[in-house]
């Protein structure tokens, strides 16, 4: 199956059509979409590429340099409530799109460094567990900051937000252009969709470059990777502050798009999907990441018509949809990592790994998220 | 001062409860070098187990003692437990034990959401109160008080922990135990059945924490499916405070964590001097535990982690 796709990948003509044909169905997706499954798939769409955006975020930190990070929804947190309290009827501050996505991407990359300069002596677990520990920090203050100074508005969150806009052009809204009506989550989707593949693409130069490198050196050998020269203690730094502006970016975007947020939507649980998107698909492969993020949020969308399945095998409805979703969504996580425990789309050089005598491989696996010693 | 005695007290039971969860947690990563999270949920079934077992006892009407009852349902519980840790031990681990350890953990959240909501289908979503079935006494200390469940939860807790200090120092078992956790392979070679010590492992572990999950239920008089998860991440804290991998620290990094979040709540407030009301006690523990980790790396007890060369 993989190689066959490789060899596609070799013939320059077939690729192409098959690039085109993906391009065509990605932008005809959201139409595609709303006629057959109803607007609100269109919402998942949007959502779905938002997610993918922080995923691909989140396999900078984990997937390229090997930092296992808990608390990663934090950084989507500081750049949601950076766009809210900057955009919104709460201080009475509107700030423009185009000046608020590259502040949000700041505030969440010093925010990265903020958790990563404490931490780099930290190895494996012990640094998940304090950034675990810094992504509860961060909801707790959320939630708790409206008193004795109101600046978060406290479990309430922040409502009215502004939505995203260039100009006058509001992407909330409908739009009719040549005579086809793009209702504001169609809207939406093609402002995510361009966001996505630039994240893709950044993603993509990133890996094989001298950063890029460098980060995998760390994670396979710190101490390696130091005495080949590399700035262990720098490029630690700029892996969580990459990650986390990619989250800053994608949470603005949150927040614009939902037109509320609050603290409520930060916990430790969709920290822990997030990862679990990058590491079922595949880490450190852009393609697997991607897969990751479309899969753990389509497929428990997809699990609310269980209770209409169940109506349509048995009869009647035996347990109620949304009590049984969760439960098969934790076993469709254990049964995929059992029988693919390297992801859906392995990355290449993990994949050598995993081809190579099951002996060696014992003393190989210190190379993912350990960083035993 | 009498406050000061009573966050004492209050602190010493919660560090106690906290570190026999800790305790499953350290062991299994001593082993396995894996973060259990499914350890959380499975102190959960544990309330949840003796709760469905005291209240069949109760609703059958049988003139029973409390303190048996509830001696029964902590047993059934532990029993239960120990199953259901040798259960996710084969399903979920086994499998996986030569694999990348991300992988592992990811089936280990999988276990966890899948423990979490099997509970919930169970016992469904509401609170369940733990009934009135032990004779309440109160005794004062100093101005401070301290109930009889308490002193009893602090006492089963040392036992426990005393116990499973001289398992694991004095036995053959613990000899074993040892063995496989510094190194795996070589211990098989020496003629210990590794799959057999390890499954012990996850059977003690999970007995400890359902002892834990009783307890919790009956000092707060509730239980909940959701409460294994909050419980199972203090643990964790606990027991990377301490160093994870150690037992002895897991029972300090226990301790102080609950004493941490004892005093946290009652002085925060005083010494941040009334910008930072209690809700920030857990932002506290947090916070004390990256101070510790950015001093020791490692944890309280946890050996210094030596680079490889």
């Amino acid at each position: 199956m993989i190689e066959r796709w490789q060899k596609l990948r070799y013939d320059r003509r077939a690729a192409w059509a098959a690039y085109i044909a993906l391009g065509l169905l990605l932008v005809l997706l959201p139409f595609l979409t709303g006629e057959t499954l109803g607007r609100g798939w269109v919402r998942i769409l949007d959502f779905t590429l938002l997610y993918i955006m922080l995923a691909l975020g989140l396999n900078i930190v984990v997937g390229y340099a090997g930092l296992l990070d808990l608390g990663y929804i934090a950084f989507y947190a500081v750049g949601a409530y950076t766009y809210a309290l900057l955009a919104s009827p709460h201080f009475d501050l509107h700030l423009p799109f185009w000046a608020l996505l590259p502040i949000g991407a700041g505030v969440a990359g010093i925010f990265g460094i903020l958790l990563g300069a404490p931490t780099l002596r930290l190895r494996g677990d012990y640094l998940a567990i304090v950034t675990l520990g810094f992504g509860e920090i961060i909801r707790i203050f959320l939630t708790n900051l409206n008193a004795p100074v109101n600046i978060t508005n406290g479990p309430q969150g922040i409502n009215l937000i502004d939505p995203v806009a260039f100009g006058s052009f509001s992407f909330s809204e409908t739009h009719t252009f040549f005579g086809i009506t793009f209702p504001g989550i169609y809207t939406y989707y093609y402002l995510f969709l361009t966001l996505a593949l630039l994240v893709i693409f950044v993603s993509l130069r990133l890996q094989n470059s001298r950063i890029g490198r460098a980060w995998v050196a760390i994670r396979e050998d710190e101490v390696a990777a130091e005495a080949m020269g590399i700035n262990t203690r720098n490029i630690k730094l700029l892996a969580f502050a990459m990650g986390a502006s990619f989250a800053g970016i994608s949470g603005g975007l949150f927040a614009g798009f939902q037109g509320f947020i609050s603290p409520e939507s930060f916990n430790l649980f969709e920290s822990i999907i997030v990862l679990c998107m990058i590491v079922l698909g595949g880490m450190g492969n852009i393609g697997g990441v991607i897969l990751g993020a479309v899969l753990l949020t389509v497929f428990p969308e997809a699990l609310r018509y269980l209770g209409e399945l169940q109506s349509f095998v048995f009869g009647r409805l035996l347990v109620d949809a949304t009590d049984l979703r969760m439960l098969i969504f934790g076993l469709a996580l254990v049964l995929i990592m059992i029988f693919r425990p390297a992801g859906l789309l392995p990355s290449v050089r993990r994949r050598h790994e995993f081809d190579s005598d099951a002996s060696v491989l014992a003393q190989e696996q210190t190379s993912l998220y350990d960083t035993r010693r | 001062m009498d406050i000061l005695t009573q966050q004492l007290i209050n602190g010493l039971v919660l560090g106690s409860i906290y570190a026999l969860v800790a305790l499953g947690y350290t062991m299994v990563y001593g082993i396995l070098e894996l973060i259990n999270f499914a350890h959380g949920e499975v102190t959960m079934f544990g309330a949840m187990i003796c709760l469905a077992v005291i209240g069949a006892i109760v609703s059958s009407g049988a003139e029973v003692n409390g303190l048996l009852i509830v001696s029964l349902g902590l047993l059934a519980a532990m029993a239960v437990c120990g199953a259901l840790g040798f259960l996710i031990e084969r399903v979920a681990y086994r499998p996986l034990r030569r694999a990348p350890r991300l992988a592992a953990l990811i089936t280990a959240i999988g276990m966890s959401i899948v423990l979490q909501n099997a509970a919930m289908l169970i016992w469904g979503k509401q609170y369940i109160t733990f009934p009135p079935l032990l004779p309440l006494a109160r005794y004062d200390i100093g101005g401070a008080v301290i109930t009889n469940l308490q002193i009893f939860i602090v006492l089963l807790s040392c036992l426990l922990m005393a116990g499973l200090l001289l398992l694991i120092r004095h036995t053959r078992l613990g000899r074993a135990m040892r063995a496989t956790a510094q190194a795996q392979d070589i211990a098989g070679l020496m003629g210990i059945n590794v799959n057999t010590i390890i499954s012990i492992t996850f059977v003690i572990g999970a007995a400890l924490a359902a002892v834990a999950g009783v307890m919790v239920s009956a000092y707060y008089g509730l239980a909940h499916y959701f409460m294994g998860f909050m419980l199972g991440l203090k643990a964790f804290t606990a027991a990377v405070l301490g160093g994870i991998g150690n037992i002895a620290g897991a029972m300090l990094g226990g301790l102080l964590l609950g004493l941490i979040e004892s005093f946290g709540a009652g002085y925060i407030g005083a010494l941040t001097g009334g910008f930072l009301g209690s809700h920030y006690q857990d932002v506290f523990a947090f916070f004390v535990l990256i101070l510790v980790l950015v001093i020791r790396p490692s944890g309280l007890l946890g050996e210094r982690v030596v680079e490889r060369a």
